[in-house]
């Protein structure tokens, strides 16, 4: 197993009494209640920690998009890639990822990454996604069109990261006349891609088919989703004629890591509650535009309404549904493994800092998770 | 209240909907972003005097959703099409918000079917300086409803009537092509505005003065914009004049028809 720590860069200094005037952390929310002077200090806060996980030997750090938010301050992660990518030597930096159907011009993201592939002489790994509901209404992109304009945009990056050019393109919404990509990407073909995503069929079928084989991870669900999308990911591999790998399945969730049990629920509870109830918080028609689901699945999911707009959730809630990863180095390894057992993923990406958790509490619990999580399954996993 | 037939046709390689009753001079009404999936008292009223055709837009009910649909002026050039090969002239072309914006696509085209012109509190437009309130991508049903009527009684019917099965399908299916046509910009087509004096034809702008969702100082503009055009705002009324004061809407239709003459 390999461990890429992956952080959203909050806005974790937010005045939670927000929510007794805005109805959501996304769009709507006034930007007044960001202030630049603890802005500059939290990026440069995350930045350290992100530099520290490397020294504390995780395989790769992850930063990723959102815009208009307080859950996340990196509306463009390149950003961020490219600090780290100058300040750190080893660990792999992936952006995960990109949200394509927001672009004008798909180009600049085939550019910025192989910019950042080059920089890091191969060290990076691309994500694409087409970003959450919200991201429609924070640039105005139109979700009727994300399916298509998501797939137009990813055939688009990959032929000019692999075809010799200059070539014309002449898609239904994107059209160059010149494709000629200058860097060309480091790694050959390409940097690996890897889709991160809530879980739907067409993005699994079209993720695991053997032309692509990316990785899929399944971020910020309950467990009982993950562990379903997984089967559905090594079942469709398996009905293209191909066993998947460990490699193609990435987990990503929230884990603290305390002295004990108790001790551990009692610091992240507050933190893990502002993410999941007040960061995260968002109107039904902001998180699902038309169009942004197909018409099946927004049926599907209309019927489990309650998903969404379900009540306040407490930690216990969280942790009982595999949510939230929470407690002693020893309990937090013991679920891991279990979930491992039965999934087989490859990659887990613990997201150590959640919405107001102090940097101190942080660091904290990353080096218990170093220490003595990691070096444990990563034995384990070479032994099996 | 006089009946309709309820059919299919095919044009521009697309089946739509298409209710119609009624005798006498052709009206087409082309419907809001709610759909046209029922036969109304207003048309039912209408249908005493002429032949009201009521289409389902491609992308709405029980139409198809064609793959060549991008945006509103796709629309325009489709009905267009469906006036040519029904072989009609001397129509009274009347839209009604998203349904009045694709009239007015149709009519900077190509008027050479239409007899007059009717715009209800119709989409389309953008004025700097004219803001429209609010976000029907971010009203949930219950605050769009709420807004769609001035008369806080009708929009709690409204409300009262489940939206399930089929018609929550077709909700569904109608919000995803409101999207497709409308989201961005927000219900106007940059453009248009600048061609509304090529529309020649007698034209009435009616507009329900509370409307929440257009502002009533859209509907001065589109009568200021268009040559032959006359306004008439109706009183205590939102959005949907045709549902919340019909009477009043198909007696101001009617003597504009009238004085228009045949």
């Amino acid at each position: 197993m390999k461990f890429f720590f992956f952080h959203l860069m909050p806005y974790a200094d937010l005045d939670l009494s927000y929510r007794d005037k805005h109805n959501s952390a996304w769009v709507t929310l006034p930007n007044k209640y960001y202030d630049p002077k603890k802005g500059a200090q939290l990026y440069n806060r995350y930045l350290d920690e992100m530099e520290y996980a490397e020294e504390l030997g995780f395989d790769g750090l992850c930063v990723n998009e959102h815009h208009q938010t307080a859950y996340g301050l990196m509306p463009i992660p390149g950003v961020m890639a490219g600090a780290l990518s100058r300040r750190t030597h080893k660990a792999k930096i992936a952006i995960l990822g990109r949200a394509l159907p927001l672009l004008n011009n798909p180009l600049t993201v085939a550019e910025e990454f192989a910019m950042l592939d080059n920089i890091t002489s191969g060290r990076f790994i691309a994500g694409f996604v087409r970003g959450i509901g919200a991201e429609y209404h924070a640039w105005g992109a139109n979700p009727a069109l994300s399916h298509a304009r998501f797939h137009e945009a990813h055939d688009l990056i990959i032929r000019a990261w692999t075809e010799t050019g200059p070539f014309a393109f002449e898609g239904e919404h994107y059209h160059f006349d010149y494709v000629n990509l200058w860097p060309r990407p480091y790694q050959e073909p390409h940097p690996p891609i890897w889709v991160p995503s809530q879980g739907s069929t067409e993005t699994i079928e079209w993720a695991a088919d053997p032309s692509r084989k990316y990785t899929y991870l399944q971020t910020f669900s309950p467990v009982a989703a993950m562990e379903r999308f997984m089967t559905m990911y090594r079942d469709k591999a398996e009905s293209y004629g191909y066993q998947a790998t460990s490699d193609q399945l990435g987990w990503a969730v929230p884990i603290f890591v305390g002295e004990d049990d108790a001790s551990a629920v009692e610091e992240a509870r507050p933190h893990i509650e502002n993410f999941y109830n007040w960061f995260l918080r968002m109107p039904p028609e902001m998180l699902l535009p038309p169009g942004y689901l197909s018409l099946p699945s927004i049926k599907g999911v209309m019927k489990s309404k309650k998903a969404i707009t379900g009540g306040y959730q407490t930690i216990e809630s969280l942790m009982e549904k595999g949510m939230f990863l929470c407690g002693s180095a020893e309990s937090v390894r013991q679920q891991i493994e279990h979930y491992q057992s039965k999934t087989r993923f490859g990659y887990i990406l613990p997201m150590m800092q959640f919405a107001t958790l102090p940097a101190d509490t942080t660091r904290r619990s990353m080096k218990r998770f170093a220490e003595n999580v990691m070096p444990q399954l990563r034995v384990q996993q070479q032994g099996a | 209240m006089v009946d309709f037939e309820h059919t299919t046709e095919r044009v521009a390689g697309c089946g739509i909907s298409v209710r119609q009753g009624g005798e006498g001079p052709p009206l087409l009404f082309l419907h809001g972003a709610g759909g046209g999936s029922e036969w109304l008292p207003f048309m039912s009223e209408l249908a005493r005097r002429y032949t009201v055709i009521v289409p389902e837009h491609p992308g709405f009910g029980d139409s198809e959703s064609p793959g060549w649909l991008r945006e509103v002026g796709d629309l325009a050039y489709f009905y267009l099409d469906f006036l040519e090969q029904r072989g009609l002239r001397d129509v009274h072309l009347v839209g009604a918000s998203l349904g009045g914006w694709i009239a007015a696509e149709l009519a900077v085209r190509n008027q050479h079917h239409l007899r007059t012109l009717t715009l209800v509190n119709s989409a389309g437009i953008h004025v700097k300086g004219l803001p429209r309130k609010g976000d029907i991508f971010l009203w949930s049903r219950e605050e769009k409803t709420r807004r769609l009527y001035h008369d806080a009684g009708m929009a709690e019917a409204a409300l009262a009537v489940p939206l399930e099965g089929e018609a929550m399908d077709r909700q569904l299916k109608n919000a995803l092509t409101t999207a497709l046509l409308a989201w961005q910009p927000r219900l106007y087509n940059p453009q248009l505005i600048k061609w509304l004096h090529r529309i020649t034809v007698p034209t009435l702008v009616l507009w329900g003065a509370e409307d929440q969702v257009i502002p009533a100082a859209y509907g001065e503009q589109f009568a200021q914009r268009i040559p032959n055009a006359r306004l008439v705002n109706f009183e205590a009324c939102g959005h949907l004049p045709q549902v919340e004061c019909a009477e009043r809407f198909v007696s101001a239709l009617g003597e504009f028809f009238e004085e228009v003459g045949p």
